[in-house]
């Protein structure tokens, strides 16, 4: 039966790519990056075999530490854990709940994480080979620590599992933890300032932790090689029976996800409200509108990236502080141009089968492209025009505004004009519809970063004038070129809009069909 | 339709299918799961671009006019998902929308769709905490809604509870009645042959039979004749272990 689940889960992995060779390219990529830090981390590991035990004891735990820390939070956060062996799925099997239990772990192991994990902690044998009795801890405490990782995973995922499946706590959680990710850096630059600031902080740390579960399978090799025989003894316990809590934990909560179907969440308005849809024009490019500005606030795979954008100058500032340095702010206004009009290049990827009502309709192309664009600028104008002001008004240097202003606006305007060319012509890898924004998209990863950096290059070229003219204002200080920048950036930017909107409505004319076939291969 | 075909890779899933439905008719087409009929109906509606063969509608050729064509379908394509973040009411709403129509007409016809696909008091529930059988009647109030000539019906009571499916058939039946074309798939032999007046039988992507109803049955029951012409019924013993218990 656990050979069962193991081929089960390889066979789903093989047939995967049958489906579509770029998912073979994705998981090349995936594997090349994994491979890059294991093969980093293992020959660290292998180094470290000549140095001071209390250094190497302090860097396996705290780093194993992380590791289990990682296969805690990560399937929380980004539910991109694959669920084809989620357990809901076997409850018409009567499958001996020890045996699924086996199976499912050691299927965990499979993939791209679960492989670095273990690669890594088998290296921690190789630098613990100073003696038999070290050897042995190193390679008990690999063994536990993995199967510490996967079982923790396991736990959190069928914990969180009953609830993600309520529609409304899928949506709302996706978004918030969108808040604690991009706040990531400055967190974790504020750690490195504390840690820093005091030298014993990290060995301390280590020693603590490796009286935890987290750390203590890591630890047995350390304290086995500095002859203290006692801790190691109770660390082995202290590991052996985290395990079997959390796998009794994992045992209880399988138990009842099996038998409770999962919650669909049922959210009602009540009466009869159109919502945009009563308010923009009635005709087909403000229907158009209406429904991507209602996607932009109800769908979390685009609320997901809404809610990033009011965090980006809090980031910024952040770093600014640190640095004593504010000039990265400068780039605010542009960039957020650039991601906010370059996120609708996958719109029709977004829509997915869906878009077949756009073609059953018959709406023309210019329409769609001008809706999903207007969408867009609704919101995307005003945020640009003040985060540009903002940034003068912070630094107090009006002489820069006009130049902003004019590079900002260029950039946003050409680049919906080129989203909506990119759109209409290529599908990208992105998340289904219904699913988390953290979720591994389906499909065919290697075209999605060929047609995102193929996109962003051409994009970079078409808006050279207006970068031109903010680097001629910048080396001659002549604020002259501000001006003629406020008013050349909006006007090059709107006739690249118009011609993307144009452009891209031709395509989808002439291929609609096509382009349906194609979001058609990821459902 | 003429000699549609269209090929997947390695797989042909329609071989060349030629099938003319009068006018005013209620045409079924029946065929085993995998036969083709969904992949013949994406062809025969402008959303599937067919490698061999074409279709007319009413003298317009879809490939040739898709715009014209469109304006004269409704249609309920099987397998496809819905912009399932607008409530039912605004997803009627946003179809009749992007067909250019008046907001009034729109608001007037919604109301009326609601109505008759019972779905009135669900009106303002998103369409992804829809059931499926509820799903279903929302898309096919939205391919209703321009009030087309011709409706193409992939699979329309699949899920569809039984109240519903005889709702939803007096509809179609008055509407082929005052003059509209039904084409409707299914695999629900019993279901076709007390709906409809024409058949046609699909299967491994060929047509096999296409006529009034009593032509194709020929005197026998629809089912049978069914399971006659598409064949594949030769496990009548075998499985005796499955009487052992
Ligand atoms: N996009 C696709 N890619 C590959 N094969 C497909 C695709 N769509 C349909 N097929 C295949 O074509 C055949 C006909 O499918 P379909 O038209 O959906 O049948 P039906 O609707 O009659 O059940 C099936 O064997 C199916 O596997
Ligand atoms: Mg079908």
């Amino acid at each position: 039966m656990v050979a069962h689940l193991l081929r089960l889960k390889l066979t789903l992995l093989r047939n995967g790519f049958r489906r579509s060779p770029w998912q073979l390219v994705g998981l090349a990529i995936a594997g090349l990056y994994a491979l890059g830090l294991v093969g980093t981390l293992v020959v660290a590991l292998v180094l470290l075999r000549t140095a001071d035990p209390a250094l190497v004891q302090t860097a396996v735990v705290l780093g194993g530490s992380a590791a289990v820390l990682g296969w805690a939070v990560v399937p929380v956060v980004a539910s991109a854990t694959d669920m084809t062996l989620d357990p809901a799925r076997f409850t018409s099997f009567a499958i001996p709940m020890k045996q699924m239990l086996a199976g499912l772990a050691l299927g965990g192991l499979i993939g791209v994480p679960g492989l670095a994990t273990t690669l890594v902690a088998l290296a921690t044998v190789v630098t613990w080979s100073r003696g038999v009795l070290p050897v042995l801890g190193a390679l008990a405490g690999a063994v536990l620590g993995v199967l510490t990782c996967v079982v923790v995973a396991k736990v959190v995922t069928t914990a969180t599992a009953s609830l993600a499946s309520s529609r409304r706590f899928r949506d709302i959680s996706a978004v918030a933890f969108m808040v604690p990710l991009v706040l990531l850096g400055p967190i974790i630059a504020g750690v490195g300032q504390g840690i820093s600031n005091s030298t014993a902080f990290l060995p301390d740390l280590a020693r603590a932790l490796s009286w935890t579960p987290l750390g203590a399978p890591w630890a047995l090799a350390g304290d086995l090689h500095a002859g203290e025989s006692g801790p190691a003894a109770l660390k082995l316990l202290v590991s052996c029976a985290a395990i079997a809590v959390l796998a009794w934990c994992w045992k209880l909560l399988l138990e009842r996800a099996l038998v409770t179907p999962p919650y669909a969440g049922t959210g009602k308005r009540k009466g009869s409200r159109l919502g945009l849809l009563g308010l923009l024009p009635a005709v087909p490019a403000g229907a158009v509108m209406a429904r991507s500005l209602t996607y932009w606030f109800r769908d979390p795979r685009y609320s997901g990236s809404l809610v990033v954008i009011p965090l980006l100058p809090v980031v910024l500032v952040f770093q600014g502080a640190q640095t004593g340095d504010y000039f990265s702010l400068a780039f605010l206004a542009p960039i957020s141009a650039f991601i906010i009009a370059w996120s609708i290049s996958a719109d029709v990827s977004y829509d997915n089968t869906a878009f077949a009502l756009h073609l059953a309709t018959g709406v023309s192309g210019v329409a769609d492209r001008l809706g999903r664009a207007l969408a867009c600028l609704a919101f995307a104008l005003p945020v640009v025009v003040v985060f540009a002001v903002g940034y003068s008004g912070f630094t107090g240097d009006w002489t820069g505004l006009p130049g902003q202003l004019g590079l900002s606006l260029g950039i946003l305007f050409t680049g919906l004009g080129l989203a909506s060319v990119v759109s209409a012509r290529y599908t990208v890898a992105v998340p289904l519809p219904g699913d988390s924004p953290f979720k591994k998209p389906p499909g065919n990863v290697g075209q999605t970063l060929a047609v995102q950096f193929g996109g962003m290059l051409v994009l970079l070229v078409l808006v050279l004038p207006e970068a031109a003219l903010v680097i001629a204002q910048l080396v001659t200080g002549n604020g002259l070129f501000g001006w003629i920048n406020l008013v050349a950036g909006p006007a090059l930017g709107l006739v690249l809009f118009v011609a993307g909107v144009r452009l891209g409505g031709k395509w989808l004319d002439a291929r609609g069909p096509e382009l349906l076939a194609q979001v058609a291969v990821n459902r | 339709m003429r000699g549609l075909a269209k090929r997947f890779g390695e797989k042909i899933a329609v071989d060349g299918i030629s099938l003319d439905v009068p006018p005013g008719s209620f045409f079924g087409i029946v065929g085993p799961n995998g036969a083709g009929k969904t992949t013949t109906l994406f062809m025969a509606t402008g959303l599937l671009r067919p490698d061999f063969g074409t279709a007319l509608v009413h003298g317009i050729d879809v490939w040739a006019e898709p715009l014209a064509a469109k304006k004269l379908m409704g249609i309920l394509p099987d397998g496809v998902k819905l912009f399932d973040r607008l409530t039912g009411e605004q997803l009627i709403t946003y179809a009749g929308l992007l067909r250019g129509m008046d907001r009034d007409v729109v608001a007037s016809r919604v109301g009326e769709l609601l109505d008759a696909m019972d779905l009135a008091r669900d009106a303002g529930t998103l369409v992804v905490d829809y059931s499926a059988g509820m799903t279903k009647k929302i898309a096919l109030a939205t391919a209703l809604i321009h009030a087309p000539r011709l409706l193409v019906l992939d699979e329309p009571f699949e899920a569809v509870d039984p109240v519903s499916a005889a709702n939803i058939r007096s509809i179609l039946d008055s509407y082929v009645a005052s003059g509209g074309t039904v084409i409707v798939s299914s695999h629900v032999m019993d279901l076709v042959q007390r709906m409809c007046d024409h058949v046609a039988v699909v299967a491994g992507g060929r047509l096999l039979a296409a006529g009034t109803i009593d032509e194709v049955r020929a005197g026998a029951s629809l089912e049978d004749r069914f399971v006659q012409l598409v064949g594949g019924r030769s496990r009548t013993e075998g499985l005796e272990w499955l009487r052992t218990f």
